[in-house]
């Protein structure tokens, strides 16, 4: 396809809805259990199933997650907020409602910022407005007719076990621009849920869920183009794809003069496509009203102060302070900051005397490879951060070489316990002395006449053949650098 | 004025078949019951802050402490339909 000086560009205008499973032991308005995976319809009770005469009360740390996550996502936090009946037929409601929020949601107008990688490496960064997060509860499942593919199938089967499961909605600005933008906004709201504990944002259990919203419209423009939902993606790549997908075909049919029509599509993980979604005519009419069972909700200044200070420092702000003070790379600091253990490991290590680079280094190559390879996580590491920071030390006061803090490393990673003792135990500590190495080169020298001769003969390469064998003489103990000093010296000499 | 177009959406909204008859005679009645509060209006309610409920209580919440339901059998048999775990229901949309 060639691009002509004429030719209308367009850019698509993104927006998310994203829901999110608070990780609460119990549901937002009753006491049964909100573990994943259990027997059909374990988990309910008389609330949840809105049976007659009940009383739903609100659990108190779905409103901790919710104002916390809230504060995480710089809004602002109402000082009277409500619960609304939001009304709808569907079996996957017992109640033929949800208990949702409708026009006070708990908190509004917030942010969160992203980073991508730039052209030349260095960071974009975009902050994406939060319209607003709201408490409510999560709906049933439906299996149908025991067999999803069983057509003429008449009836349905129902799980209420998530019927009830708190949930927080957040609404996105239609601040994204891109498949990209918008993978990596899904990726930091999880990251900021995840440091604070409020959820474990697994996306293949459903605790973190995104609908995308997307137009597109001419650069330069301000009106919005026929907006299309997009839901059923299971990933931050199906999120990137999905909407890549309808990018091009939106384009296409703008282009082909075709005209858009406002619909819900699916993503088709199998055909990497979006399919219409047939929606039921008159579904949007919700008819809210103020939930009548549930009392309103005043946080007071001094719950709120006392629950910001408990956030931890987030990624966004760990990112920053990365890249400024300890002088890492973004890329750096975009690994250690995407877990929040990561980012502690990393700072006790610090805290523990080791320089910033080497520790990022370990923690990102060899330790970061081992816990891949094992499925470990760094909870599991008998290797404590300090005895990280005191091998890295060894290192840097070249006792033993990078080449020995490898070698040792697995064992560190195993068993624990103290790399210096480890090294002092093990006989590791590197050779410094010139005059020590300087005897195993001669006896290296005397070994190999034939090397030697065809390396005086102008074969410089050999060097590394005799740096390996004085590393062998020594145990690999020799110190690397004066050995290579010490060796061209005697073979030129 | 409530017209009867209005009262059959809400009947389709809610799920409820209404005779023609039906139509006509809540028609009627349900737009008395608005006309009734229709009156409301002509207090002047410039400096009452909006409320959404009649009773002034806030804040009720319940510590977040397990306490499994023991008559799991009693919910799933006072459905209309069950299938083994499951409640069974009438499938709703045609096909999927």
């Amino acid at each position: 396809m060639t691009t002509t000086a004429t030719k209308t560009q367009y850019e698509a205008v993104i927006g998310l809805e994203t829901h999110c499973q608070l990780s609460t032991e119990t549901k937002i308005f009753s006491n049964s259990s909100t573990a994943f995976g259990a027997d059909p319809n374990t988990n309910i009770d008389p609330v949840c199933m809105g049976l007659p005469g009940t009383l739903p009360v609100l659990n108190q740390k779905v409103l901790e997650y919710a104002v916390k996550a809230g504060l995480a996502l710089n809004c602002q936090i109402a000082p009277y907020s409500k619960f609304d009946r939001k009304q709808y037929f569907y079996p996957d409601l017992p109640k033929n409602y949800q208990i949702s929020q409708y026009d006070l949601p708990i908190a509004e107008h917030g942010w969160l910022e992203i980073e991508l990688d730039g052209e030349d490496g260095a960071p974009v960064r975009k902050r994406i407005g939060i319209t607003r997060l709201h408490m409510e509860e999560d709906a049933g499942k439906l299996v149908h007719g025991g067999s999803d593919r069983l057509s003429g199938s008449t009836f349905s089967l129902v799980d209420y076990n998530r019927a009830g499961v708190p949930l927080i909605e957040i609404v996105s600005e239609p601040d994204l621009r891109s498949g990209a933008e918008a993978a990596e906004y899904a990726r930091e709201l999880r990251r900021i849920v995840r440091y604070l504990g409020v959820s474990d944002g697994n996306m293949q259990e459903g605790s973190l869920r995104c609908d995308v919203n997307i137009s597109i419209r001419p650069v330069g423009t301000e009106q919005f183009g026929t907006k299309v939902e997009i839901k059923n993606m299971n990933s931050f790549n199906a999120i990137e794809r999905a909407i890549n997908y309808e990018i091009e075909r939106q384009t296409a049919a703008l282009e082909a003069g075709d005209r858009l029509v406002q619909e819900t599509r699916l993503w088709e993980e199998g055909a990497q496509r979006t399919i219409s979604m047939r929606v039921k005519e008159g579904s949007s009419d919700y008819r809210y009203f103020p939930e009548p069972d549930l009392g309103p909700i005043e946080v007071s200044a001094e719950q709120l102060a006392a629950w910001k200070g408990e956030l931890p420092e987030l990624p966004a702000a760990k990112r920053h302070r990365y890249e400024e003070d300890l002088g890492l790379s973004p890329y750096d600091a975009r690994v250690l900051t995407d877990d929040r253990a990561m980012a502690e490991y990393f700072e006790a290590t610090l805290a523990a005397g080791a320089p910033a680079k080497p520790a990022a280094n370990w923690l990102m190559g060899d330790i970061s490879g081992y816990l891949n390879n094992e499925k470990k996580t760094l909870a599991d590491l008998p290797l404590t951060p300090a005895s990280l920071a005191e091998m890295i030390g060894l290192i840097e006061s070249n006792t033993i070489s990078t080449k020995i803090g490898k070698d040792i490393l697995p064992e560190l990673l195993t068993q624990g316990g103290s790399a210096k003792m480890l090294v002092e135990k093990k006989g590791l500590i590197q050779i410094s002395d010139p005059a020590v190495i300087e005897t195993a080169i001669a006896k290296v020298l005397e070994a190999h006449p034939a090397e030697l001769e065809k390396y005086r003969s102008g074969k410089k390469n050999m060097l590394g053949f005799f740096v390996g064998q004085v590393m062998k003489q020594t145990g690999g103990r020799a110190d690397p650098k004066l050995t290579n000093q010490l060796l061209t010296k005697q073979l030129d000499g | 004025m409530l017209d009867r177009e209005q009262v059959h959406k809400v009947a389709h909204l809610a799920r409820l078949e209404l005779t023609p008859a039906e139509e006509e005679q809540f028609t009627t009645q349900l737009g008395s019951i608005l006309d009734y509060f229709e009156q409301l209006n002509e207090l002047d309610t410039g400096d009452v802050p909006p409320t959404t409920r009649a009773i002034d209580v806030s804040n009720v919440v319940r510590v977040d402490a397990l306490q499994p339901y023991p008559a799991r059998e009693a919910i799933l048999d006072g459905a209309p339909d069950r299938d083994g775990e499951f409640f069974k229901v009438p499938q709703i949309m045609g096909g999927e």
